[in-house]
């Protein structure tokens, strides 16, 4: 009896609901007029912003923002709400489609939450706003491509803006200045000097892979040396012809995994964390770490002047410079913002010249051009490195954010690649399994 | 017509229904609900489309999926099957003489029960480093599930000890009297006793090794490769990461139905045995 009621009563609960999103809009973004507007003149407004800038100079550099927005226009109160990454991506997705949803959002690059989002009709165009601020000004165009996306969400690097981000970051060198005099010019000269480190008993690279996303890092910081960068951007942006199984990629892959073999990388890598691996090149464990310049900080206050950052080689002396980088998460406008041109005009206020110079003195790396100079030998090669970078337009943005199952898929990829229980092919043609199965 | 007292009454419903509305809201309510979402193929934002039973089809034919599924099966041995032993083992022998300090080392034994998983994961990551066993396709999973020996051992040795205690100290002396050794002592006296906390320590420690998320969260993700891969990560996984949400709620129906039908089983059998 009581089993039936129960039933009885599950039936009823379930019965009552329609297809899961039925309330989703129906994908047709509101129309705005996408115009640059006086502020002081909107009347009283109140944006709410949420933000993953929870962190040491990021949190520095939004809060003065904001509160310097707030002092320019006091008919403007901002509502922060700042969460982690992680917790900013899982939660998004329902905030945004709620009815009380915020006016602005960082919504990360690709196709899980942009482009769930722009799919959702959940996001304003910004194309408009770009040209009236003139933000194609600020960004190589890479940049740009990377926040961008047809009207139904399907294609990914191209169509209309939905985002601009404020700081840049670059996945190279990290290099002990007491390890290496010479900085190598040549991809062969970096070589020569992880097998003169390994032969001292150093670790050449410092590396932790128990996390798994650090081995994209690894196989992509590898990849530059032998892939064009076009070629690696038609590939994540899924754009026509392009493929995975390329012979550049069998070639990346098999040097990743000499290296592995050859013990260039700390012992047991697979098994150890990432914290620890960076921590252990501070130490003087060995010469090189590749990673990203998120850790400048981190890494400068541990190791002062000995410290330093380079590009990984290209093959030839002098050639294009071209390097795994990518931007922070975007800001973005919600399509049920009610004050779409208010929100356009405090992403500008973050993004011009004023913030890039706030960016510097907090710490920071601005992705548009910046007119001061940060302290530290290893802080100016790391902004040496983005004007370098972004003046031959040589960004190659990361791999995962090719299809929504990628991230799981290379980054087991690079596992077992480097524990030589996959071939380079078979590596390569797993990756390129996983992408037709999306592209269908 | 009056009753006899103890007789059911119609009234009975109104005492259950206060239970029953928070039970329907907070458990059946989203229960059937991650059932409905299961037959849509749905991505979080946009109109799910409904898809019938291909969700599950897509699960059966998924073989990182079956795999995942697999390593759940070792898990068992490691969270359930060893605590267990080990447990009895210990109570066997505690059971034999009088030990100083019980109290004490029950608490010691219990206490990794009391530390939150999170703290757990995160020392044993720390304690395997110089290992590398986590970053080993053959050991990572052993490992792991090496984590969850440790953590659900101290509940059965207490849970056991309970059990033992209750025994008449009359029927040790007896079973001595009739010249048993430890071995028959153990099999005669102790372990009958104990057949209701066996049941109870296998069910617990079974739903514990099947929903396994937070430990092998946070030593491996689910590596190397896919070596550690269980299903309630795929379930994050597939929900949170490639908006795949129709399919993670099909794997939790899937692991649900899975913890159902164990513990069903287990509690069956050891109500047979109860009786008998």
């Amino acid at each position: 009896m009581i089993a039936r009621l129960l039933l009885a009563a599950l039936l009823v609960l379930v019965a009552g609901c329609g297809a899961p999103g039925d309330d989703a809009p129906d994908g047709e973004g509101a129309q705005r007029d996408g115009a640059k507007i006086d502020v002081a003149e909107a009347g009283q407004v109140t944006l709410t912003v949420w933000d993953q800038e929870v962190r040491g100079g990021q949190r520095r550099q939004i809060v003065r923002l904001n509160e310097q927005f707030q002092a320019r226009y006091p008919n403007v109160t901002i509502e922060r709400v700042a969460k982690s990454t992680t917790d900013l991506n899982t939660t998004l997705k329902l905030a945004v489609s709620a009815d009380e949803a915020p006016d602005v959002v960082q919504a990360n690059q690709g196709r899980q939450v942009m482009g769930t989002l722009v799919e959702g009709g959940l996001l304003t165009p910004l194309d408009d706003y770009a040209e009236a601020y003139g933000w194609a000004d600020r960004y190589p165009p890479v940049l740009l491509d990377l926040n961008r996306f047809s009207e139904d969400g399907a294609t990914f690097g191209d169509g209309n803006l939905y985002g601009v981000s404020q700081m840049g970051e670059i996945v190279g060198l990290f290099y002990d200045r007491d390890k290496v005099p010479e900085p190598p010019r040549t991809f062969a000269e970096l070589e020569e000097q992880l097998a003169a480190a390994k032969d001292r008993g150093d670790v050449p690279i410092s590396f932790g892979n128990l996390d798994k996303w650090p081995g994209i890092h690894e196989f992509q910081a590898v990849q530059n040396a032998f892939a064009p960068a076009e070629q690696v951007r038609d590939f994540v942006f899924g754009r026509e012809g392009a493929t995975f199984a390329t012979p550049e990629n069998e070639e990346a892959a098999a040097k990743l995994q000499e290296w592995a073999e050859a013990g260039y990388f700390t012992k047991n890598f697979n098994g150890v964390g990432y914290d620890p691996a960076y921590q252990q090149f501070a130490d003087g464990a060995g010469p090189f770490l590749i990673a990203g310049t998120w850790l400048l900080r981190d890494l400068s206050d541990r190791m002062g002047d000995r410290l330093r950052f380079m590009l990984v080689p290209p093959a030839e002396a002098g050639g294009e410079a071209q390097a795994l980088g990518g931007e922070s998460l975007p800001f973005a406008i919600t399509a049920r913002s009610e004050n779409p041109d208010v929100a356009a005009a405090y992403i500008d206020f973050l993004t011009d010249a004023n913030a890039s110079g706030v960016l510097v003195r907090t710490g920071n790396l601005p992705a548009m051009p910046a007119t001061d100079e940060p302290r530290g030998a290893a802080g100016q090669d790391v902004f040496e490195a983005w004007r370098t970078l972004t003046d031959a337009d040589g960004l190659v943005p990361y791999l995962d954010y090719a299809t929504p199952t990628f991230y799981d898929t290379i980054t087991a990829g690079v596992q077992q690649l480097m524990a030589g229980r996959q071939t380079p092919s078979e590596f390569t043609e797993g990756l390129q399994g996983d992408f037709e199965k999306f592209a269908g | 017509m009056t009753r006899p007292p103890g007789e059911p009454r119609r009234v009975a419903y109104l005492y259950l229904l206060p239970g029953l509305a928070l039970f329907g809201a907070f458990v059946l309510y989203p229960l059937g609900r991650a059932g409905w979402i299961s037959l849509f193929e749905w991505n979080g934002v946009t109109r799910g489309t409904w898809v019938g039973l291909e969700n599950y089809g897509a699960l059966a034919r998924d073989a990182d999926l079956r795999r995942a599924f697999a390593h759940t099966a070792v898990l068992l041995l490691f969270y359930a099957a060893l605590p267990v032993a080990i447990g009895l083992l210990l109570a066997g022998a505690a059971s034999r003489t009088r030990v100083r300090g019980l109290a004490a080392i029950r608490t010691i034994l219990f206490l990794p029960q009391v530390i939150a998983l999170v703290v757990v994961a995160v020392t044993w990551r720390l304690i395997y480093q110089p290992t590398g066993w986590l970053g080993d396709f053959d050991l990572a999973l052993p490992a792991v599930g090496l984590i969850g020996t440790w953590v659900t051992y101290g509940l059965c040795f207490v849970l056991f000890m309970a059990g033992v205690q209750k025994v008449p100290r009359s029927l040790y002396d007896a079973a001595r009297v009739d010249g048993a050794g430890p071995l028959r002592e153990f099999f005669a006296v102790t372990l009958p006793a104990v057949k209701g906390e066996i049941a109870v320590a296998l069910t617990l420690c079974t739903i514990a090794a099947l929903r396994n998320f937070d430990v092998v969260y946070l030593t491996t993700a689910g590596g190397p490769g896919d070596a550690t891969a269980v299903p309630a990560l795929e379930v994050y996984e597939r929900a949170f990461q490639t908006g795949e949400v129709g399919l993670a709620a099909a794997i939790g129906a899937c692991l649900a139905a899975i913890i159902f039908l164990l513990s069903f089983a287990i509690n069956r059998t050891a109500d047979r045995a109860a009786r008998t």
